[in-house]
């Protein structure tokens, strides 16, 4: 079996996540935050010891300041649902995924109480490249944000999310970066590229399980002035009615999700140690190859920038004459390349693309995936392609 | 009569793992303990530490630049 849903979710994890999560479950099991007790603060080292990780990866200052969410897309919605008020503008790509895409267009309706905010969609390329000129040119003066993805989810195109930084803080906006394709897999600085807000998902390149994500707040963005997705207890604060108004506990009510930290640490561990480099150069020969076999294939059509360095390990193709669906059915069970067809939750991306409505046959490699793979990929699209010649 | 140990009183749980963290790196001896009845009705976690470190811890945390609510003898 060939797994290439990598871009959904990461398969195999790195080893020793699954005993750590075990671990926890067996031995340590305590709510962190709660009680001072032994197990109580195992548990909560568990929460600490994550953070940091994630932190030390995405060269973030203070741990303090990241707030786990339970994925990249409740990240989104905390930032842009906790930040934005009526009358704001926005700009973002016409590249996004439906995770920033869905709230932003709830955010635009006017009849909403939270409504009221302004959107604008910079278009992408025909490969899904942004121009950071473009991005400049739809600045008004109530623009508040910037949201990107740092690569697409269909194709895997790179944006700017460096240059748009830079613009941001000349102009003094925020910028907001959705790290769910790149977060492990590709160099990723949130200093560096002046990100103020970085949401990421633990259960992709980050090799942790689902229900594992968060959002960092940079230090521009005051924190009074982000509303909570939810509020509850926290384990501080305890004699008091109302939420607290320090990062992390005021956006993190509830018991966490400890026996999915525990696993994140150690799929981060393992990035950090096997380092973001040497991953991202295994990626890129395999994307390289991958792209390469693909296009050799008669009636095969690639879509994206084409070349290896623009993009992710994220490659997205169709078959003339045959349906992605029926390519995605085959392609598991004739030959047990396991994949995602369709839109891939990214309409207005297919739409730039020219896919829309009928979307692509996407393979999303991961650090795991072989030379020996992609080439049984590409052999296995061959066959398919020949047979509707 | 001196008191043997002080508690660095903290915002959250999160707040405590990185001043526990801070210290143990340091090789200040300290201990996460529920914050005292007597001093905060929090519910919490807090730091206990050596009275006679007080003065190190306070520079520790500064210099570190962790929130803390206080730091006293217990």
């Amino acid at each position: 079996m060939i797994y290439f849903d990598n871009a959904a979710t990461s398969w195999p994890k790195p080893p020793g996540v699954a005993e750590a999560m075990t671990h926890f479950i067996e031995a340590v099991g305590a709510n962190p935050g709660r009680a001072a007790h032994r197990q109580a603060v195992e548990s909560g080292r568990l929460v600490y010891g994550a953070r940091e990780a994630v932190c030390e990866l995405f060269h973030a200052p203070d741990p303090l300041r990241l707030v786990w969410c339970k994925n990249v897309t409740e990240a989104l919605n905390l930032a842009l649902r906790g930040l934005l008020r009526p009358g704001d503008h926005v700009v973002t790509s016409s590249m996004e995924h439906n995770s920033m895409m869905r709230p932003l267009r709830a955010l635009e309706r006017p009849e909403r109480s939270s409504g009221g905010v302004e959107v604008t969609v910079v278009g992408c390329s025909p490969q899904g490249i942004l121009g950071p000129a473009a991005v400049e040119a739809a600045i008004r003066p109530n623009t508040r944000l910037v949201a990107l993805n740092h690569a697409s989810n269909v194709v895997g195109t790179l944006l700017p999310v460096a240059e748009v930084g830079a613009l941001c803080r000349e102009r003094g906006l925020l910028l907001l970066v959705d790290a769910a394709q790149t977060g492990g897999a590709y160099p990723l600085d949130m200093q560096a590229s002046q990100i103020d807000l970085l949401g990421f998902t633990g259960h992709k390149s980050l090799g942790g399980p689902m229900g594992t994500g968060g959002l960092i707040v940079g230090e521009r963005v005051d924190e009074t002035q982000l509303d909570p997705l939810i509020r509850g207890g926290t384990g501080s604060r305890s004699e008091h009615e109302v939420q607290p108004d320090f990062l992390p506990d005021m956006c993190e009510s509830g018991t966490p999700n400890v026996v999915g930290l525990a696993g994140l640490e150690v799929g981060v561990r393992w990035v950090l140690e096997r380092g973001v480099g040497a991953i991202r150069a295994h990626e890129v020969a395999l994307t390289q190859a991958l792209i390469e076999g693909l296009r050799s294939v008669p009636g095969v059509t690639v879509y994206g920038t084409l070349d290896p360095e623009l993009q992710t390990a994220t490659v997205s193709f169709n078959i003339d004459r045959m349906a992605p669906s029926e390519a995605g059915l085959r392609l598991d069970d004739e030959y047990g390349i396991l994949c995602r067809v369709g839109l891939h939750c990214a309409p207005t991306a297919h739409k730039t693309l020219g896919t829309f409505p009928t979307g692509t046959v996407r393979f999303g490699l991961s650090a795991f995936n072989t030379a020996e793979e992609v080439q049984a990929a590409i052999a296995a699209v061959h066959q398919l392609a020949e047979g509707v010649i | 009569m001196t008191s043997e140990y002080a508690v660095v009183l903290v915002l959250s749980t999160s707040h405590a793992m990185r001043v526990e963290k801070l210290l143990r790196d340091g090789a200040i001896p300290c201990k996460m303990i529920p914050v005292p009845r007597h001093i905060s009705s929090d519910c919490g976690a807090c730091v206990r530490i050596q009275y006679g470190d007080m003065d190190a811890v306070r520079c520790a945390v500064e210099a570190a630049g962790i929130e803390v609510e206080s730091i006293q003898a217990i």
